[in-house]
């Protein structure tokens, strides 16, 4: 038993690295360089001003138990 | 298994598009927070400037000076001043669709020193609309005592993360953020105080030093998307969930509007937070010693926090240019305030004296108020 699973093993990865490249080229970007006006203007930075951004983080790590999910590393803060 | 070969050759090898660096600028801030008897201001300024094509370096030099008269200071020591200096270092590299990002942040101040260093890994895919950044960090703060020179205890930490931004639509961007930070060592303030009962006490009540575990692991997932409206707007919604080993979970909420108005942007935001407390936290313990940790922090109480910020930016150097400003081709002034206001479900006040039990809980009000002018160049 342990036997057929190894062949299957043997026999299945090529396959399965040959579908995850042609998976890869397959995949198109649906959103077209052409078609990003939008996503580039700045209204729509999702993080357009580090230093408040960082700020306002610290003063609500500060003000509360929760932190972090936000994307950037941080860390002291000498918040305790 | 697909899913991870495709994922790790595409990590391995890359596309075919080239990412970006971060813009040129220079940031200068001025930042106020007003409330609950504390006040805290100070500068902080930012300079990012690239270096060749694929190198951009960035540093930051941050103040606090702190003024506290705040609730626990009023009710079991005495208020102080003080300052705190942070710095900061940093550099991306870029090659290809990778971007290699080191940085390294110092904080002193009279009783504690920070730190800390983070490295992270980015990668554009698909075409661009998909980039996945992997992440780490060191903490290696050193906690001291201002009354207690001999006082010194050490405050380890190693933060882990993960994040997606993707494009979804034309109109919509989107990200995931996954952090883990575990903390090992110090985790306490030196300086507060429990409260027991104590019936041999006038007020019904005395103080003794809190005690907390000295390990603690958090994991906090945030979610955010941003949609450009039908006409030059843009909507954003954040989710953050969070859990830790001091059985605190939290879930924070926020909804933004941004919405330009010829050289001006103002921007909207409402957000509300909602906790509950850590287990060895209490307003009042039966007695002294009751529970191997003790904890009266406000902070690690339950409480609820709602936050409405208003924020107006003006460019007055656009990106047309004017010759007259030279090397900068954008600048502008942005003032921002953010109204916080948190109510506390378990931790009285003690300012109003009343009877054991009977106290009011505290509920703090504080303006976050932050001016800066954006250089970029």
């Amino acid at each position: 038993m342990e036997k057929t699973t190894k062949s299957l093993a043997r026999l299945l990865l090529p396959l399965l690295v040959v579908a995850g490249l042609s998976g890869c080229s397959s995949i198109e970007p649906w959103v077209k360089p052409y078609e990003r006006d939008k996503l580039a203007d700045p209204i729509m930075a999702l993080d357009g001003d580090p230093v408040s951004v960082a700020y306002i983080q610290h003063v609500f790590e500060a003000r509360e138990a929760a932190k972090g999910g936000e994307g950037a590393v941080g860390g002291g803060c000498g918040c305790n | 298994m697909r899913r991870a070969l495709v994922a790790m050759l595409v990590l391995a090898f890359g596309a075919a598009h080239a990412g970006v660096l971060p813009d040129d600028r220079a940031d200068v801030l001025y930042h106020l927070y007003d409330g609950g008897g504390v006040e805290i201001d100070g500068p902080s300024v930012l300079v990012r400037k690239k270096v060749g094509k694929s190198v951009s370096v960035v540093g930051n030099y941050y103040v606090d000076m702190v003024s506290s008269a705040s609730i626990d200071v009023i009710t079991t020591a005495s208020p102080y001043t003080e300052e705190r200096t942070q710095w900061s270092l940093g550099m991306d590299y870029l090659r290809g669709n990778t971007t290699m990002r080191v940085n390294y942040t110092e904080s002193v101040e009279s009783d504690f020193d920070a730190k800390s260093y983070s490295l992270s890994v980015s990668q554009d895919m698909f075409g661009d609309l998909t980039t996945l950044t992997l992440s780490y960090g060191l903490g290696d703060d050193l906690v001291r005592k201002s009354d207690d020179a001999t006082f010194e205890r050490p405050l380890d930490r190693q933060i882990y993360g993960v994040g997606l931004t993707q494009i979804l639509t034309k109109n919509l961007i989107s990200s995931l953020n996954v952090e883990t930070v575990t903390e090992e060592g110090f985790l306490n303030n030196p300086y507060r105080v429990v409260r027991y009962a104590d019936p041999l006490s006038a007020l019904g009540y005395s103080f003794e030093p809190e005690l907390y575990p000295n390990t603690r692991t958090t994991t906090a997932i945030g979610l955010r998307a941003r949609y450009f409206l039908p006409y030059r707007a843009a909507i954003e919604g954040e989710f953050r969930w969070f859990t830790d080993t001091w059985d605190i979970e939290a879930v924070t909420a926020a909804v933004s509007y941004i919405h330009p108005w010829g050289d001006w942007t103002f921007t909207g935001k409402l957000r509300w937070h909602d906790q509950t407390a850590a287990h060895f936290y209490r307003d009042i313990f039966a007695r002294s010693e009751e529970t191997n940790f003790r904890g009266r922090d406000k902070e690690l109480s339950p409480l609820t926090s709602y936050t409405l910020k208003m924020q107006a930016a003006y460019e007055f150097i656009s990106d047309d240019g004017d010759p007259a400003w030279g090397f900068i081709k954008r600048a502008k002034v942005t003032a921002s305030l953010n109204m916080l206001s948190v109510d506390y479900h378990d931790f009285s006040d003690l300012t109003a004296l009343a009877p054991v039990g009977l106290e009011p809980l505290y509920q703090l009000d504080a303006d976050v108020f932050q001016l800066y002018v954006s250089l970029f160049y």
